[in-house]
C-alpha cells in the first residue's frame, strides 16, 4: 500500500500558461480587473462577516468557508457570460456575488431568515434560478450537480442557444459515480460542460491522495476523452484564461473541459473542524501563496491601480457588507405558515396534516 | 374508435404529447434506434429524429440528473429506465434533486420517469420489481400506476403535462395483454383520480396496476357465491384518492388492500392507516392486505407463482373478510 504523504507544499511556479503567448485575460480592461478583485474581496470579507455570525450563535447550521480558494470560483464565474450557467457548491459562495446575489441572501441563507432566497427552507448556497441568476442550485449530495449540469447544455443546445455550464467539485466529489456519469455523458455528447476540478488538498479530513490512485486529475479527463488542464488555482487570471478557452471549446461543439486548480483549503472543513490532521507548517506555506494578495501584488506591478486605489476598495467592500448585514439581521424568521407550500405546484395536498397543529395553538 | 394495446397507448402518448408541445423529449437506453427493451418507443426517432429521442450511455444518474437539468431549463424530459428496477440506481438524484427543488428555490422539474415494472414474466430479481413504495415516501414526487390502456395513455399525457417529477409505472405484464378500444381525440386522466372498476356493497378491494385484474377476476367468483366486492383502481398512488376509498369503505365497512409489491412497508400499509384513522367507526371488519411475501422476486415459475397474490388467494382474502 502506497504511503500516505500528506504533506502539501505551495507550488512556486506561479501559472502554467506560457507568458509569451497572448492570453484572453490580456484583453480584460483595468475596470474589470478590478472587478474580479471587488468579488475576490468580497468573497472573504463575506465569509470574515459570516464567521462573526456563526461566533454569535446567529447562524443556524454550519458555516463552509473558502479561505485561499476564492480567487479560483470567482474568476471562473467571472470568465462566463451572462447567458450561461453555473451551478456553484459550498465553496463557491464567489459565484453567487458574480452572478449578482446580494451578500444579504447568502446571510440570510446562513441564518434560516424568512427573507432568504428560500424563506428558510434550505441553507446556506444552496439557492438559485437559472431564470434570473443564471444559477443552478445545488444539493447536498456530491456529484449530483454535474449531471444536472449536463442537462442544462443539453436543454440550452436543444433550444439553439449558445451558452455554456460550469460547476466546481472539489477532489472528493470526483470520487462520485454521479461525477463520472454526468461527465462521460457530456463527452458522448460533446456539450459545452466545464468543471473546476478543485485540488484543495483535502476532503474534509482525506488527502487528495487518499481519494485517488491518479497523480492528476487531468489522468481522469483523459479517461473520459475530455479535454483536460491543471492551473495553478490561486493565479487569478490564469484561471479567468482557462475557463475562457474551455468556453470557447465548448462552443465550438469540442465538448466539456476538466479544469484542475491546484488550491488549498486554509480552513477546516466546517467551522467546527479543528484540521488537527493537518501536518504542521502547511497552512503557513500556503498563506504566502493567498490568491488575494498576490493578485494585490500583480495589479499593482502592471499598473492597473495603486495601492491606495485597492485599498479604497477595500472600504467600500467593507462598507458594502455592514450595510447588507444590517438589511439580512433584520429580516425575521420564517412565519411557520410556509412549511407546506410550494411542495408542488398544485395545492398542498396534507392540508388535513395541519389541523393537529391547529387545535394546539 | 381503434384497438390499442397498453404498450400501443403508452407509445401513442409520447408521440401525441411529442407533437402537442416541442419541449417535451425522450431519453433513456436504446430509445432511438432499437425503440426500447419493450418497443414502447419504436418508430419515435423516425417521427422526431434524434434530437429529440435521445439514446444514452448506461448511467442511470448521468441521464436522470440530465433530465433535472433540462426541466429545469423549461424542457419536458421523459425518462425511460429498460426496467423499473433500475431507477433504483438513481433514487438518490430522483428524491434529493428532483423532489426537492421546486419546495427548495421555488422552480419545478416537471419531468416524467417511466419504464416497465412489475412481475409474473419470470424476470427474477432484478426484472421484476414494484419500486413503488420506494419513492412514496418522498414528498414532491407523484407516482402512477395505469391498470388499463385507457388509463396508461391518459395518465401518461397528464403526466408529461404536469408540472412536478411523476413517476410512470407501466406494468409490462399488461403491455400486450390490456387492451382497450381508445376513442380519438385527447384522453387525459386526471391524476390523484381513482376509480370504481366495479360495484358491490359487502366489501372494498382497493387495488392497482396488474391486481387490478386479478381483484376483478376475484370478485367475479365471488359474486357466483352471492358476495358482492367492490373494487377500487386507485391509478394514482401519489397522491391518491382517499376520498373514494373512504366513500367506498363506509357503505361496505370492509377493506381489502392488494398490491403485487411485497408486504412490509408497502403502500397498502399507508392506506390501511387512513382507513383506521379516518373512518374507524364504520369498520365491520379487520383492515386486511394481501401482497407479494417478503422476500425478493423469485425467478423458477413455482416460487414467483407462490410469491405473487394469485387470483385465488385474493379471493380467499375476500371471501374471509366478507364473512367475518
Ligand atoms: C455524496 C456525499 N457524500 C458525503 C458528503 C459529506 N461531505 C460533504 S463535503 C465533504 C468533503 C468534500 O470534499 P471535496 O469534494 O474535496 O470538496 P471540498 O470540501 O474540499 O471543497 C463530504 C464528505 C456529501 N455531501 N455528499
Amino acid at each position: 500500500m502506497a504511503k500516505a504523504s500528506t504533506s502539501k507544499k505551495a507550488p512556486q511556479k506561479r501559472s502554467t500558461t506560457k507568458k509569451s503567448q497572448a492570453r484572453p485575460s490580456d484583453t480584460l480592461t483595468a475596470e474589470q480587473k478590478l472587478e474580479l478583485f471587488r468579488w475576490t474581496l468580497m468573497t472573504r470579507k463575506l465569509e470574515e462577516r459570516l464567521t462573526n455570525l456563526y461566533r454569535q450563535n446567529k447562524v443556524v447550521g454550519g458555516l463552509y468557508r473558502s479561505l485561499g480558494q476564492e480567487g479560483e470560483t470567482v474568476a471562473a464565474a467571472y470568465a462566463l457570460h451572462k447567458d450561461d450557467l453555473v451551478g456553484p457548491l459550498i465553496r463557491n459562495l464567489g459565484a453567487l456575488l458574480v452572478r449578482g446575489y446580494p451578500a444579504r441572501d447568502i446571510a440570510m441563507q446562513y441564518m434560516a431568515r424568512g427573507g432568504g432566497p428560500t424563506q428558510g427552507k434550505d441553507l446556506n448556497v444552496h439557492f438559485g434560478d437559472v431564470h434570473t441568476h443564471g444559477v443552478v442550485p445545488p444539493i447536498s449530495m456530491l456529484g449530483d450537480v454535474v449531471p444536472v449540469m449536463v442537462g442544462i447544455a443539453l436543454a440550452a443546445r436543444m433550444k439553439g442557444e449558445k451558452r455554456v455550464a460550469l460547476t466546481y467539485i472539489g477532489d472528493g466529489g470526483t470520487s462520485t459515480g454521479a461525477f463520472y456519469e454526468g461527465m462521460n455523458l457530456a463527452a458522448v455528447w460533446k456539450l459545452p460542460v466545464i468543471v473546476i476540478a478543485e485540488n484543495n488538498g483535502y476532503a474534509y479530513s482525506t488527502p487528495t491522495n487518499r481519494q485517488m490512485a491518479v497523480d492528476s486529475m487531468v489522468k481522469k479527463a483523459d479517461g473520459l476523452g475530455i479535454f483536460g488542464i491543471t492551473i495553478d488555482g490561486n493565479d487569478i487570471l490564469a484561471v479567468y484564461d482557462a475557463v475562457h478557452e474551455a468556453r470557447e471549446r465548448g462552443l465550438r461543439d469540442e465538448g466539456p473541459s476538466l479544469i484542475e486548480v491546484m488550491t488549498y483549503r486554509r480552513k477546516g472543513h466546517a467551522e467546527h473542524d479543528m484540521q488537527k490532521y493537518v501536518p504542521k507548517g502547511e497552512i503557513e506555506s500556503w498563506e504566502k501563496n493567498d490568491p488575494i494578495d498576490r493578485y494585490i501584488a500583480e495589479l499593482v506591478k502592471t499598473g492597473v491601480a495603486t495601492k491606495e486605489q485597492l485599498e479604497a476598495i477595500t472600504q467600500e467592500v467593507t462598507t458594502e457588507i455592514e450595510s447588507e448585514m444590517e438589511i439580512a439581521l433584520a429580516s425575521p424568521p420564517p412565519n411557520p405558515s410556509i412549511t407546506l407550500e410550494s411542495v408542488y405546484f398544485d395545492p398542498p395536498l396534507a392540508e388535513d396534516h395541519l389541523a393537529p397543529y391547529r387545535e394546539t395553538s | 374508435m381503434s384497438t390499442v394495446t397498453y404498450l400501443e397507448a403508452i407509445r401513442d402518448g409520447l408521440h401525441e404529447e411529442m407533437e402537442r408541445d416541442e419541449s417535451v423529449f425522450l431519453i433513456g437506453e436504446d430509445v432511438a434506434t432499437y425503440g426500447g427493451a419493450f418497443g414502447v418507443t419504436t418508430g419515435l426517432k423516425d417521427s422526431f429524429g434524434e434530437e429529440r429521442i435521445l439514446d444514452t450511455p448506461i448511467s442511470e444518474v448521468g441521464f436522470t440528473g440530465a433530465a433535472i437539468g433540462a426541466a429545469m431549463m423549461g424542457m419536458r424530459p421523459v425518462v425511460e429506465f429498460q426496467f423499473l428496477d433500475f431507477i433504483a440506481c438513481a433514487f438518490n438524484i430522483i428524491t434529493n434533486y428532483a423532489a426537492t427543488t421546486r419546495y427548495r428555490t421555488g422552480n419545478g422539474v416537471p419531468m416524467v420517469m417511466r419504464g416497465p415494472m412489475g412481475g409474473g414474466v419470470r424476470g427474477g430479481p432484478f426484472h421484476s420489481q414494484n419500486p413503488e413504495s420506494f419513492f412514496f415516501n418522498t414528498p414532491g414526487l407523484k407516482i402512477v400506476a395505469p391498470a388499463t390502456a385507457y388509463d396508461a395513455k391518459g395518465l401518461l399525457k397528464s403526466s408529461i403535462r404536469d408540472n412536478d417529477p411523476v413517476i410512470f409505472l407501466e406494468h409490462k405484464y399488461l403491455y400486450r395483454r390490456m387492451k382497450d378500444d381508445l376513442p380519438s381525440g385527447e384522453i387525459l386522466v386526471p391524476i390523484g383520480e381513482g376509480l370504481v372498476r366495479k360495484k358491490g356493497g359487502d366489501l372494498s378491494i382497493i387495488t392497482f396496476g396488474s391486481m387490478v385484474h386479478r381483484s376483478l377476476e376475484a370478485a367475479d367468483a365471488l359474486e357466483k357465491e352471492g358476495i358482492h366486492a367492490e373494487v377500487i383502481d386507485l391509478r394514482s398512488l401519489l397522491p391518491f384518492d382517499e376520498a373514494l376509498i373512504l366513500e367506498s369503505i363506509k357503505k361496505t365497512g370492509k377493506a381489502l388492500i392488494v398490491h403485487e409489491a411485497t408486504l412490509t412497508g408497502g403502500v397498502g400499509a399507508e392506506f390501511a392507516a387512513r382507513i383506521s384513522e379516518k373512518a374507524f367507526e364504520y369498520l365491520d371488519g379487520p383492515v386486511t392486505r394481501v401482497a407479494s411475501l417478503d422476500t425478493p422476486v423469485p425467478y423458477s415459475p413455482p416460487l414467483e407463482d407462490m410469491f405473487m397474490p394469485s387470483t385465488q388467494i385474493i379471493t380467499n382474502a375476500a371471501r374471509k373478510l366478507a364473512h367475518y
